[in-house]
């Protein structure tokens, strides 16, 4: 393992050592270098301190490890790997991933998992230990968004405008969700046997890597929310 | 259909009863199924209501039976109120549709193009034959350094960012495979790497077959994210973000699921029959900083080695837009005119919003130029470059390359019939289905090409060498080689010419 003492080191020179050491890569005193792990494959990337945006954009199956917080656009057209935030997220995680997984054992900001897809067997799984702000999962074409809300106390975990554009893949909260409102083309129901099923491998993975309550989480009802149509606007146009 | 709906077919189907030999050519090659075979009459006969002017049927018939008018069945005339209009009124009423069109923009707008003069030399100083004499119109696109450095040795430092070479100042813009066919892009990818310049990915991925025209190729990466991975990312001899696009500034993409279909969907990454989405903005560029953190993570994820593009449609500011880019870090910036041509679009966008590239172009480099960042970005300029002509004043006006993608579909056959959005197209372009596209034969499409481009090289030498010009890089920006006829004073001074005759 090199250990790479990130202090005084701008995003370039910090990303030049990353490419350029053998094997895993453990960065220490990171402190906003952005684009870390960028595009990288078959690597482990262990990071204390903070790292910048853009953390392990177009992530090629490398495997990634905040100790703290992370900011925004984490997982950036991800295609594989995995992140693994300690603490919560800025905006737009996971942006257009379609492969990989991502566990943040925090909440997330706005925007998170906006435009996710999947294609045949690459179904990206994201999974929020606390809370999200708004347009979460909005223009979601595939993949398994998690929100757990861990911590929340009784607010509403996530914030407003979820799922608008939805056109694929699927969506887990924590609770009953009757307290959010969601858009006309989605469906949103009590989750059942086969998703509870599915969930319990997520929430499995989720606890291994944050030490969690694996039942206690899944004690509580879940809500699933599934796009009514994956073509939205195939009525909206007429040939002129 | 209430009878309020019915709307008069816009074209007549006229056979010449005593050329046609009922051989059903026309029935098998119109996929609109206009044309059918009458038994019992041993005739052929049309339903109008379904031609789209595409002139398949009439470049095919052996017999030069067909032709396709315009129908002279009209309402009555209204100089405010066109036939268009009137038409565009019941669809909607019928169907409460956005009116979707294809194409660029049809609308008779000014086309400054064929305002502006090229010069000539003439006795004083002497022209340049290129057949004689060497002419360059090899092209570098990417930052220029603004002076000379030297090294501690006193030599001269020589590494330059990374660019993009071409052969000549002209590149195929993008056009997605899954909007237009994988012959449609075989044609484009051979042609590009036969004459050394690049042709573009579009959105929609990049199929296995076409990594090998790597180096004459520029991959998109747009607000759905199509297709993109790191080996895409590190395919191509340049990245380009599309952050708008001539024909519909403003809004996003949306290739239906209908044509999301085999390799269209493994080559985007989604599922067969999903709606392909590409969002109006970028969901995580509010700012240029935010810009600037997209173009240094693809420059991060692919190790600095690429040129990056940043593409936006020419809106109405677009000098301030082109100098926060410059900024960015980006090395190019492409604009793209409201001329542009597009797979679908909305009508009223495509016809109403955006502006010239003329005006565009003028603005940005006189902006940059007034900066003085001008080197730290290529301009390459789209949206209706029609001809040679059209490039070398594009040139003149600051532009380092251009796009051009609509001749090049007429080089491959279509007859800009401005139906793509159909998926039927008959000339196997804008089309997935399998019996259509393999109308279009890419050994042929591609050497067309190559034929179109061979020939605007030429022009655009010829050109040059009237003025006593002998490269490109001589001619850019050069607007004293440039006058206007027909423009007011505000249009000369944005364009940076004088009028003809001062």
């Amino acid at each position: 393992m090199t250990v790479l003492d990130a202090n005084g080191l701008d995003f370039r020179a910090l990303g030049e050592r990353v490419r350029a050491a053998e094997g895993d890569v453990e960065i220490t005193n990171c402190c906003g270098q952005r684009f870390i792990g960028a595009g990288m494959s078959a690597k482990s990337i262990e990071i204390g301190g903070i790292p910048g945006n853009a953390l392990g954009a177009y992530l090629d199956g490398a495997e990634i490890t905040v100790r703290g917080n992370a900011q925004d656009a984490v997982g950036d057209t991800m295609n594989g790997g995995r992140i693994v935030i300690h603490g919560s997220v800025g905006d737009a995680v996971g942006y257009a991933m379609r492969g990989g997984s991502i566990f943040v054992r925090g909440n997330a900001g706005y925007r998170a998992g906006i435009h996710m897809k999947e294609y045949k067997d690459k179904v990206p799984l994201m999974v929020i230990g606390g809370c999200t702000g708004s347009f979460l999962g909005e223009y979601q074409a595939g993949g398994v968004i998690v929100v757990l809300g861990l911590g929340a106390n009784g607010r509403r975990i996530v914030g407003n405008f979820s799922c608008t554009g939805m056109h694929g893949g699927k969506l887990f909260l924590r609770g009953d969700g009757r307290d959010v409102l969601f858009p006309a083309q989605v469906t949103a129901r009590p989750a059942e046997e086969d998703d509870l099923a599915e969930l319990r491998k997520y929430v499995g993975e989720y606890c291994e890597l944050f030490g969690a309550d694996a039942e206690e989480i899944l004690a509580s009802p879940f809500t699933v929310v599934t796009p009514d149509s994956k073509n939205p606007y195939k009525r909206m146009y007429v040939s002129n | 259909m209430s009878a309020v709906d019915f709307i008069f077919p816009e074209f007549e189907v006229v056979r010449n009863s005593d050329r046609c030999i009922a051989c059903r050519v026309c029935e098998r090659q119109c996929s609109n199924k206009v044309h059918s075979y009458n038994e019992e009459r041993g005739a052929m006969l049309s339903d109008e209501t379904k031609c789209v002017n595409c002139q398949r049927c009439v470049s095919l018939c052996p017999t030069r039976a067909l032709k396709i008018v315009k129908s002279d069945c009209a309402f009555r005339e209204n100089a405010n109120w066109q036939p268009d209009t009137i038409k565009q009124v019941y669809r909607q009423a019928s169907s409460g549709g956005v009116l979707l069109s294809a194409m660029g923009n049809p609308k008779p707008q000014p086309v400054y193009w064929d305002r502006i003069l090229i010069n000539a030399s003439q006795v004083t100083n002497p022209s340049i034959d290129p057949l004689r004499e060497p002419m360059e119109t090899r092209v570098f696109l990417g930052k220029k350094p603004s002076r000379a450095e030297r090294g501690p040795d006193g030599k001269l430092k020589t590494e330059l960012s990374p660019q993009i070479d071409l052969s000549m100042p002209v590149m195929f813009s993008a056009m997605s495979y899954g909007s237009i066919s994988y012959n449609a892009h075989a044609s484009l990818a051979r042609a590009a790497e036969a004459l050394g310049i690049c042709y573009n990915t579009g959105e929609g991925g990049l199929h296995e077959d076409f990594y090998r025209y790597g180096k004459n190729t520029i991959v998109q990466v747009a607000s759905g994210r199509f297709g993109v991975h790191k080996d895409y990312l590190e395919a191509g001899a340049a990245i380009e973000i599309k952050m708008g696009q001539g024909a519909k500034p403003g809004i996003g993409g949306h290739l239906p699921g209908t044509k999301i279909v085999g390799d269209v969907s493994r080559t985007r990454m989604i599922p067969e029959g999903s709606d392909a989405i590409s969002p109006a903005p970028h969901h995580d560029i509010y700012s240029i900083e935010d810009l600037r953190q997209l173009v240094y993570s693809l420059k991060e994820a692919t190790a600095y080695k690429k040129p990056v593009i940043v593409k936006v449609a020419a809106v109405h500011n677009i000098a301030a837009i082109a100098s926060g880019i410059a900024r960015s870090g980006a090395d190019i910036i492409a604009i793209d005119g409201y001329r542009g041509g597009t797979g679908a679009a909305p009508t009223l966008i495509r016809e109403n919003v955006g502006i010239p590239i003329e005006l565009a172009l003028a603005a940005v480099d006189q902006r940059l130029r007034d900066e003085g960042i001008r080197g730290n970005v290529s301009l390459v300029v789209g949206g209706s470059i029609r001809s040679a002509a059209d490039v070398v004043k594009a040139i003149a006006l600051g532009a380092d390359a251009c796009y051009v993608a609509t001749a090049a579909l007429l080089a491959l056959g279509c007859h800009l019939c401005r139906t793509c959005n159909t998926g039927n197209c008959n000339w196997g372009i804008a089309t997935q289905r399998p019996e259509l596209v393999k109308r279009l034969n890419p050994d042929i499409g591609s050497e067309r090409l190559i034929n179109l481009m061979t020939a605007w090289r030429h022009e655009i030498m010829e050109l040059m060498g009237g003025m006593g010009i002998n490269s490109i890089e001589a001619l850019k920006g050069n607007r004293m080689m440039l006058r206007g006829v027909g423009l007011n004073e505000k249009e000369l001074g944005i364009l940076g010419i004088s009028h003809a005759g001062e």
